[in-house]
Formats: structure tokens, C-alpha cells, sequence
């Protein structure tokens, strides 16, 4: 076997926009145009491009949160697009995501003990009182505490509900995160730390992240790998390093030529 | 460089909700803006950079009011005026003619129910009174110097990207070329290759035009391209102030440090940190100490 824990191939998704006089005519959009990744165990595959190249497209497809036009996406051997609904159920254990907006994500009228605990409740793991202890530990893990577990989300500030977040996905105990600009939300001072987090709960829980992000400093922080999406389309990929030091793509270049503060460094 | 007076200075503004005077969310702000300057404002949300803004426009939400200070505006024609004095009518004939802002979301802050074309056009008409075919060419020139096809004027907010949005946002503040901008986080929401076209194009024009630009952001990378002045703020106060140069290369403030700190760079050299307050806890302890001493 391979150190590959999740494998595309050739994804296709087509939207299709209406267009014309009174949105009679129809365009078909390719959100994913023959998109192959591969993510390796224990490592973070950035996603980068600018909004409309379809980072997000490819997550919510990777997870079969959306139907597939066509592509096979490879876990453990299985081909999660021909899975039917329970069988997929049981596959998503090991698959999770968190989400790029803290505000929207959490469901207001759930407590956070609620919410961190409700995949262990359907997933039927453990007794009340061992989902109870998880939850609470996996609370005081992401550096909130067990008192919190009664409070409601509007209570928290931004960096804090990411962190719940964060707490809901991995209480699973996951093999696969997906993180769909965990921290662009967020202040810059608070990014550090939850990026810092995240790389902590790498390390200790053996996670795979694919790690969707516009922001090319945040991404040469905690990405091994990454693939750079333009139009549906991936332009380049390869590791951090090599596409940092040599890109490729003219893409590539133009992304990396537009992150602030490189005009006061060289000049 | 300063020889020229000021645009605009704030002096001692503090913010308060109107319920609890006593509760400030903006302490004794001082700053001022030259002509032809970038001023940068950086603080984490809640830090009152958003509150300042507003408040030298006098649009401080009904619940907030100004407690103290004064907003000195010198246009280099009417002589010094103090806007925080002013009624709204007379504060309507500055807003947009004299000092224009620009909105952090161009997705909410365009009318989505009529033109690009028209919007950027009611400041003309109210203003400078222009019509008909005056007015349309103006439009389309407005919009040509932002970078958007002229015959998009027909278009609605909805047609648009994000960052063709915030063009027209750009064509609107400074249709009546106004001589003070003030930006609040124009690029937060637009992608980095947009967000470093937009930033190009308002440094174009404020040198072109010799305008004084306000510009809030809490990215340092924003910072180091676009300013002049950097201003910082936390909880309300200013911490540190001087020249771009200054404060990046030598911040003298624990805070300004631990921000810079914060922010990760992009050759992935500089270890990632999290903020450190441990000198807010020093310095609070220090001022007790220091208050311990006299009694």
C-alpha cells in the first residue's frame, strides 16, 4: 500500500447558470474540469486560487456533500461516489470538515456540548456518559473548557467558535479533515493561533488536512503539498517549497506576485 | 514633509454608547492626515478602528456618541472647521463632495436594485449638479478610470464580481473628487489578486489627485504596501503612531511587536506565533505597583 489516504480522479462538475433575456438560455459553467489530487497520510494538501476556481466545488465533491458529474474519489479503497447513503455514512466517520465561516457554521439554538457531541450521538459511539467525557475532553484539547459545553454559540467570539469547529470535527477522531478557510474569517492575531492548533492536533491524531485557502502566507505555514486551481482547472501542484521557490504557471506567478507587503520587502 | 497643514485631525475623540457615557470604546484618539498621505489605521476587530472612521463623518450609530474631542477638517479653501460640530445639513454638503468612504463589503453596500451607472451619478447630481449627456460622459469616464468597461454603466450590482464591485464603490467615492478618502477594509473581502490591482489603483489615484486617504485594515501586508502614516490601535487607544518605516521596522510598543509577530510571511522562514498579551498583564501590574507607591 501507498502513504495515499484519499485519491481523486478526473473529477467532473458542471453547473448551469441561467443567461440571456430573462434567464431563458443556459450556460454550463465547469466548476471541476478534470480534476485529479491526491492527499498523503499524516500530511496537508493546500488548495489554493481565487474565488470561482473552485477550491470549494472540489471539497464539498471530495466528501459527496454534492454529486459528481462524472470521477471516482479512491478511500480505503472504496469509491465514495458509488457508496449509497448508509454505507457512505459510515465512511464520513473517518471524513469531516471545518468550515470557513465560525458564524454561520454553528447552529444557534444548540448548545456547544450539543453540538461538539452530535456525531458521536449518531454515529451511536460509546454510552451517554463516555460521548459526555469525549466530548469534554476533546473541548479542553482545543483550549476551552468543560463549563462551556452549556453555553450557546452567540456567547463565543470568532477564534473561540472555531475552535468549536475544530472540536466538532475531530471528536470523531477523523482520518480526513477538510478545512475550507478555517482562518480567513479571523483576525490575524488569532489566525497564529489557531493554525498553530491545528498543526498540534496534526501531530497528536495522525490527520490528513486538505486545506482550502486563498491566502498564500497562511498556506507556506501548513501545507506539505499544494495545488493551485484556476478555472476549475489545476494549473500546478506540487510541494510547498518547490512551487514557492520555482512556479511554474503563469497563474502561479501572478498569485504569488500579489501577496501584500512583497513590494516593501524587495524595494 | 509636514509643511503642509493637515487635511484633517482628530483631536482626543472617545466613543461612548449613550446609555453608559462612562463605558469609552475609543480613548482620546489623536491623528491627523496630510494631503497626498496615506494614513494606515491596524487593530484586531473591536479595537475602535471601524468607530473612528465613522465618527469623522458624524456616522456613529444613533446609540454611540462622541464624548469628546474635536475632528478638524481644512479643505485648503473654507478654512478650519470642526465637523463634529456641524448639523447634518451641513455635514451633507462634505459627505461625498469633500470626504468619501469607502464600505469593507461591496457586495452589501451597492443598492442592488438600480445601475452601477445611476449610483455612481447621485453624488454628481446632488453635488455638482450635473445632467443629461454631462453627466453620462462623466460617468463613463469615472468608470473607465476605475478599470470597467464604460458600458457597464446599465449594469446592476449584481452583474458584477466582487472586485468589479468594488471598483464601482471606488468610482462613487471619488466622482466628486473629494480630498480626504476614507477606506474601511476596502480589500478583506476580494481575492489577493484583485485586493493588489485595487490597492494599485488607489495609489494612482491618491497621488493623482493629491487626495489624503484614511485606510483601516488589519493586515500588515497591506500595510507595508499602500502606507505612509501607520496608526495602531488596541482596545480603543492608540498604542503606538509615526512612519511606516518606524513602526515595521522598529516597533517601540509590546503590542505593536507582538502583531507584527503574528502575521506569517510568505518565504515561511519566521516561526508561526500567537499574539502574546503576557506585556498587557506586565504593564498592568506595573501601573499598580506605581499606584501602590504614593499611598
Amino acid at each position: 500500500m501507498s502513504d495515499i489516504l484519499l485519491q481523486a480522479n478526473h473529477l467532473v462538475k458542471t453547473y448551469t447558470q441561467r443567461s440571456g433575456k430573462f434567464g431563458f438560455g443556459t450556460r454550463l459553467v465547469k466548476a471541476l474540469d478534470d480534476v485529479s489530487i491526491a492527499l498523503k497520510a499524516g500530511k496537508t494538501l493546500a488548495v489554493v486560487g481565487e474565488s470561482g476556481s473552485g477550491k470549494s466545488t472540489l471539497a464539498r465533491c471530495l466528501l459527496q456533500l454534492q454529486a459528481l458529474d462524472s470521477g471516482e474519489v479512491l478511500f480505503a479503497g472504496q469509491d465514495l461516489a458509488k457508496l449509497d447513503g448508509a454505507a457512505l455514512r459510515q465512511v464520513r466517520k473517518n471524513l469531516q470538515m471545518v468550515f470557513q465561516d465560525p458564524f454561520a457554521s454553528l447552529n444557534p439554538r444548540m448548545r456547544v456540548g450539543e453540538i461538539v457531541g452530535e456525531g458521536l450521538l449518531i454515529h451511536g459511539l460509546g454510552s451517554a456518559a463516555e460521548q459526555q467525557a469525549k466530548v469534554i475532553a476533546m473541548l479542553k484539547r482545543v483550549g476551552l473548557s468543560e463549563s462551556d459545553m452549556q453555553k450557546y454559540p452567540h456567547e463565543f467570539s470568532g477564534g473561540q467558535r472555531q475552535r468549536i469547529g475544530i472540536a466538532r470535527a475531530l471528536v470523531l477522531a477523523p482520518k480526513v479533515v477538510v478545512c475550507d478557510e478555517p482562518v480567513s474569517a479571523l483576525d490575524v492575531s488569532i489566525q497564529a493561533q489557531i493554525l498553530l492548533l491545528l498543526k498540534e492536533l496534526q501531530a497528536e491524531m495522525a490527520l490528513s488536512y486538505l486545506f482550502i485557502s486563498h491566502d498564500l502566507r497562511v498556506v507556506r505555514h501548513i501545507a506539505d503539498d499544494m495545488v493551485v486551481m484556476h478555472q476549475g482547472k489545476v494549473v500546478e501542484q506540487g510541494s510547498v517549497e518547490a512551487v514557492y521557490q520555482q512556479p511554474q504557471h503563469p497563474y502561479t506567478q501572478s498569485l504569488l506576485a500579489a501577496i501584500p507587503g512583497k513590494k516593501a520587502q524587495s524595494g | 514633509m509636514n509643511k503642509v497643514a493637515p487635511l484633517l485631525q482628530l483631536q482626543g475623540i472617545s466613543i461612548a454608547p449613550k446609555n453608559t457615557p462612562a463605558r469609552l470604546l475609543v480613548k482620546q484618539v489623536s491623528f491627523s492626515i496630510a494631503p497626498g498621505e496615506t494614513t494606515c489605521v491596524v487593530g484586531e476587530s473591536g479595537s475602535g478602528k471601524s468607530l473612528t472612521a465613522l465618527s469623522i463623518m458624524g456616522l456613529l450609530s444613533k446609540q454611540l456618541c462622541l464624548t469628546s474631542g474635536q475632528v478638524l477638517f481644512n479643505d485648503g479653501h473654507s478654512g478650519e472647521q470642526d465637523l463634529s460640530k456641524l448639523d447634518q445639513a451641513a455635514l451633507r454638503k462634505i459627505r461625498g463632495a469633500k470626504i468619501a468612504m469607502i464600505f469593507q463589503e461591496p457586495m452589501t453596500s451597492l443598492n442592488p436594485v438600480l445601475t452601477v451607472g445611476y449610483q455612481i451619478g447621485e453624488s454628481l447630481t446632488t453635488h455638482l449638479g450635473l445632467k443629461g449627456e454631462a453627466l453620462q460622459t462623466k460617468i463613463a469616464s469615472l468608470l473607465s478610470m476605475v478599470g470597467i468597461p464604460e458600458n457597464r454603466a446599465n449594469s446592476y450590482p449584481d452583474e458584477l464580481s466582487g472586485g468589479q464591485r468594488q471598483r464601482v464603490m471606488i468610482a462613487m467615492s471619488i466622482a466628486c473628487e473629494p480630498c480626504l478618502l476614507i477606506a474601511d477594509e476596502p480589500t478583506t473581502a476580494l481575492d489577493v489578486t484583485v485586493q493588489a490591482q485595487i490597492l494599485t489603483l488607489l495609489d494612482e489615484l491618491k497621488t493623482r489627485m493629491n487626495m489624503g486617504m484614511l485606510f483601516i485594515t488589519h493586515d500588515f501586508g497591506v500595510v507595508a504596501d499602500i502606507a505612509d502614516q501607520v496608526v495602531v490601535m488596541f482596545r480603543g487607544e492608540i498604542v503606538e503612531a509615526g512612519s511606516k518605516q518606524q513602526v515595521l521596522q522598529h516597533p517601540q510598543h509590546p503590542y505593536t511587536k507582538a502583531l507584527l509577530a503574528c502575521v506569517p510571511d510568505a518565504e515561511g522562514k519566521k516561526p508561526l506565533k500567537p499574539i502574546d498579551y503576557a506585556w498587557l498583564a506586565e504593564s498592568q501590574t506595573q501601573v499598580q505597583a506605581q499606584r501602590k507607591v504614593p499611598s
